[in-house]
């Protein structure tokens, strides 16, 4: 396998571009001081940080309902979710470091909207049905496009990836049995799921990514093993697994293309509105402008404790300085 | 590495609780702990002091709550989360405990939601409003010194559950402290600017201080059995450790504690308590009839 943006090497590049083809090709890892195109080290990057940004962003819409979780439980759990999703941030900005990039740099990117975040997180959340369903269905499908990530060629993420799996996975069993327990309870909490769900059914089919056909970075990303698998048979996985699921909910998915197709065996379904689409990753869904401009205002109104630590750690590094 | 099969994982039923991110732990905070009433103990009492100490620390994690997605930095946000999730434990540990001790059977969600401030028994200074980060770090360096020197001693409890709560409280309390102390240092002995806003925090949160060394009734009756703590014990202990951090951090150490005034203990509270109250109830008392 050769990569298709490498320009034409020469000499001792020209072996480290095939001893970098060799290691894709037998799937081992390529680690941060190994050799590398230039290209497959700038996927990553805007890859990698995209999905840190993705992280601190969509601590967000559920962060909301921290405060006013209607049980001590629900508050801790929540809490605790949001907590890791801080986490998962972290990990994966350490893991864009080792790609020779500065986690201020990529912060400072982000609040100035020169780098984009997973659109899903442009929703707002309506109701505290929301905190379940963005657990059931934008986590789960956060989980089949991340659970192939664990293999990704590039090691850090990979390692990054699979602890983020794991704990994603509780927390959409924990968005499910929320729903569950809320589909048992009164007729207006089964009508507050149902709502949630219709919202975010369709963005969450979305956040697959567009369909593969009109999919520019899939095949490349595809080559490198940076991805293991196109948007499309992704979004297939996460309907067929989320239909059964919201069968024993009790919940119905709103879309009436949806049928079980017994020749490919897999469901049919209907196509999202891609235009839609496009209008929230260009920054014009319902709630970017709220979003960025609320990371941005922690991070203005943090700088002078910012500035306080960094000139305490100066002071107090070359011994016992103090006054 | 294969990890698809974690796609069969999640389509599977969601039966048994081990398979749960928190295990149990969440729905009995109380389990294995002998919970009978220790002889002598008047169960209105003991009720009523643990949800003194229960609501210091459930309406301090709803103050806390408030810097996540607002921290100065994302290491912030992890560890303020952090602290409010141990607090709100030990809140939960703590109100259940009084619904028994009452006889009420009436669990944590009933006292955290179906009552209104002049029900809830915590200081002044776990209310008060959040303020910058300084003032955050401030407030979580003196409730944090003063309910970890409480609590040691409580852990020497009549009281079973109380002492249990107690003895795994004061680990986590070390680390509040720790977490804030080392702030503390930061931002005294940072920049200028984070001098000033330090100094600043110390005299707003200082006035708010005597009330953690005042006895209520309720409290001497309960340290004389051996079950409660009178706070009036840790007040030496608490001023010497705040003192030494705040002299460390090149800020003025203002004096003795204000004079100790028992208010929040017997339902008396400042301006700021009923709209945290109204934005934590709101969603549970929309839903009287639900279950979550």
């Amino acid at each position: 396998m050769t990569t298709q943006t490498a320009p034409a090497p020469s000499g001792a590049e020209a072996d480290q571009q095939a001893e970098f083809d060799a290691r894709i090709a037998a799937d081992q890892r390529i680690e941060p001081r190994d050799w590398m195109p230039e290209g497959y080290r700038r996927t990553l990057v805007r890859q990698v940080s995209q999905h840190a940004h993705s992280e601190i962003i969509g601590m967000q819409p559920e962060g909301d309902w921290i405060a006013s979780a209607p049980s001590l439980r629900r508050k801790a759990i929540l809490l605790a979710k949001v907590q890791d999703e801080a986490g998962h941030g972290l990990y994966l900005y350490a893991a864009a470091e080792t790609l020779g990039v500065d986690r201020a740099d990529l912060t400072q990117r982000l609040i100035e909207g020169r780098q984009k975040y997973s659109s899903i997180f442009n929703y707002p959340s309506l109701t505290f049905a929301d905190v379940g369903v963005i657990g059931w269905l934008v986590d789960g499908a956060a989980i089949c496009n991340q659970v192939p990530l664990c293999r990704s060629s590039f090691g850090p993420y990979a390692r990054a990836m699979v602890r983020i799996c794991k704990e994603e996975s509780f927390h959409q069993r924990q968005g499910y049995e929320l729903l569950m327990r809320m589909m048992e309870g009164t007729e207006a909490q089964r009508a507050m799921v149902q709502d949630a769900v219709d919202r975010w059914w369709w963005p969450s089919l979305m956040m697959f990514g567009p369909p593969d056909a009109d999919s520019p970075n899939t095949r490349q990303s595809m080559a490198w093993r940076i991805k293991r698998d196109t948007n499309d048979e992704l979004r297939q996985k996460f309907v067929d697994m989320t239909v059964p699921q919201a069968r024993k909910l009790g919940v119905t998915l709103p879309d009436p293309e949806l049928a079980w197709n017994d020749e490919r065996g897999h469901y049919d379904f209907g196509e999202p509105d891609w235009v839609e689409f496009k209008q929230v990753i260009s920054g014009a869904g319902p709630k970017n402008a709220e979003r960025i401009q609320r990371r941005r205002a922690a991070h203005e109104k943090g700088a002078w404790v910012r500035e306080a630590a960094t000139a305490y750690a100066d002071k107090h590094s070359a011994g016992r300085t103090t006054a | 590495m294969s990890g698809d099969h974690i796609y069969d994982v999640l389509a599977q039923e969601h039966g048994g609780d081990g398979r749960w991110a928190f295990g149990t732990g969440f729905t009995d905070a109380l389990a294995g702990v002998d919970t009978t009433l220790p002889e002598g103990v008047d169960g209105q009492d003991l009720a009523l002091y643990c949800q003194m100490l229960g609501d210091d620390a459930l309406v301090q994690a709803q103050r806390l709550i408030g810097w996540v997605t607002d921290a100065p930095e994302l290491e912030e946000e992890v560890a303020l989360a952090n602290i409010a999730l141990d607090l709100l434990g030990q809140a939960r540990s703590l109100l259940a405990r009084a619904g028994q001790a009452d006889g009420s059977g009436r669990d944590e969600d009933a006292f955290a939601y179906r009552r209104g401030p002049a029900e809830f028994r915590n200081v002044h200074l776990a209310e008060a409003p959040r303020g910058d980060f300084a003032r955050a770090v401030l407030t979580l360096l003196v409730l944090s010194s003063a309910r970890l020197a409480v609590f040691t001693r409580l852990a020497h409890s009549r009281d079973p559950v109380l002492s249990a709560v107690a003895a795994k409280a004061v680990n986590e309390l070390a680390y509040h402290r720790e977490y804030a102390v080392a702030w503390t240092l930061r931002l005294g002995d940072g920049t200028p600017y984070s001098h000033e806003r330090a100094a600043a925090a110390v005299a707003d949160v200082w006035p708010l201080t005597g009330e953690l060394f005042a006895a209520c009734p309720v409290e001497e009756r309960l340290a004389a059995q051996g079950v409660g703590v009178d706070p009036a014990a840790a007040r030496q202990e608490v001023h010497e450790v705040l003192t030494q951090v705040l002299t460390a951090a090149t800020l003025d150490a203002p004096g003795p504690f204000p004079d100790p005034v028992v208010a929040g203990r017997e339902g008396r509270h400042t301006a700021e308590l009923a709209p945290l109250l109204e934005e934590m109830q709101s969603v549970a008392r929309a839903h009287p009839e639900a279950t979550w």
